[in-house]
């Protein structure tokens, strides 16, 4: 099967988001499978990983769900955890272990705070936002539950690519701001398509009588995309890190307001 | 205020200037404060070894038209409000500024 190694009894698959392939092994092949029509589009047929997770699943009853999440750093090493799971990470061997539930959104839980405090290093990050290519660039529709981000996503025209409804993937590169498609999805339900393109904006949705798109410059383009970009942990340097890259983000990718009607017309002013 | 106030910035925010504005952001709630043109000037000045009457002397009654008095009674319920968000700290006796920084390990 592609992106999957047998090794004794433990199964695992290669999960890449983001260019970043994680090795994700269970001694449990059904989990595995689940795993793998979780994060179909994502599954890596190369073997490589960068970061290896073994994953335990927990018996079902053994876990609270009613934990708040909590991610701390101590002596290099990560952990975090919430009510259906626990993870310690060690980022300089590579290495990681998960205890939690069959359900596999608690992983997702998981990897998206591995991508935040990976990309936080490298001035990228993850952001509540719908994304789709359209053109050859990226654009980002931005706000909290109940904004539109889905709703945006549904209504792409079909040359549009839509990157996710949920959770966007920004990364930094030499010449620029790429988005990158993601599997965490929202009420849409849908994989985002595989795929990267350099940003052409940042939209802060707002629902109106009308569609219009305005500038959102300085102080309020910080404040819109800090509102918005995911960040876990309480580590001041960590924090320090998103916060200097929200500033950096917004000195080089035009943020705007995009007040709309919930209909297909929107699109057309997105181009 | 009938003893000495220092001031000093807490090592757990960020803040950056942009534009006319002092954005600070707490690093243990992710609260993210915005300071008006004589608060930054405040928030500029503190630096733990400066009383606050030394620095409203020095940098706002020279600069804004207000009385000592009622500069360093603004100033102090400034410094106290950040003070409780965790942005600043205070004490009777100079502070002693931090030299390094940990750095996160990813």
């Amino acid at each position: 099967m592609p992106g999957m190694t047998e090794a004794g009894p433990c199964s695992s698959v290669v999960v890449e988001i983001g260019d970043l392939p994680i090795r994700l092994r269970c001694d449990d092949s059904a989990f595995i499978d689940l795993l793998l029509e979780r994060y179909a589009g994502y599954v890596s047929t190369s073997g490589e990983a960068s970061f290896d997770f073994e994953i335990e699943l927990a018996p079902p009853g053994t876990v609270s769900g009613d934990e708040d999440l909590s991610v701390t750093c101590d002596s290099g090493r990560w952990f975090i955890q919430r009510g259906d799971f626990r993870a310690k990470w060690n980022p300089s061997t590579g290495r990681g272990r998960i205890q939690q539930t069959i359900n596999p959104y608690s992983l997702d839980s998981v990897l998206r705070i591995v991508h935040t405090l990976l990309l936080a290093r490298k001035g990228g990050f993850l952001m509540h936002a719908s994304s789709a290519i359209r053109n050859g660039r990226a654009f980002l529709f931005s706000g909290v539950s109940g904004a539109g981000k889905t709703t945006i996503a549904k209504l792409a025209p079909p040359d549009a690519a839509v990157l996710t409804d949920e959770i966007s993937y920004v990364t930094r590169e030499n010449d620029g701001y790429f988005a990158m498609g993601t599997p965490f999805f929202g009420e849409l339900a849908r994989i985002g398509e595989n795929l990267r393109a350099p940003i052409e904006g940042v939209y802060l949705l707002a629902k109106g009588p009308e569609n219009k798109i305005e500038p959102v410059e300085g102080a309020d383009a910080v404040r819109g995309l800090l509102g918005n970009i995911l960040f876990f942990a309480r580590d001041p340097e960590f924090v320090k890190l998103v916060f200097d890259t929200a500033f950096e983000f917004v000195s080089h990718v035009p943020v705007r307001r995009l007040t709309f009607v919930p209909d297909a017309s929107v699109w057309e002013l997105i181009t | 205020m009938s003893c000495k106030r220092y001031v000093s910035r807490s090592t757990a925010i960020a803040a950056r200037m942009l534009g006319d504005e002092m954005m600070v952001m707490s690093a243990t709630s992710s609260t993210l404060f915005t300071l008006n043109e004589v608060a930054t000037v405040i928030w500029e000045a503190v630096d733990g070894a400066t009383p606050l009457e030394e620095i409203v002397t020095q940098k706002i009654c020279g600069r804004y038209d207000v009385t000592p008095e009622v500069a360093l009674q603004d100033a102090d319920a400034l410094v106290k409000q950040l003070a409780e968000y965790g942005l600043l700290l205070l004490s009777d006796r100079p502070i002693e500024q931090p030299t390094c920084s940990r750095k996160v390990n990813l």
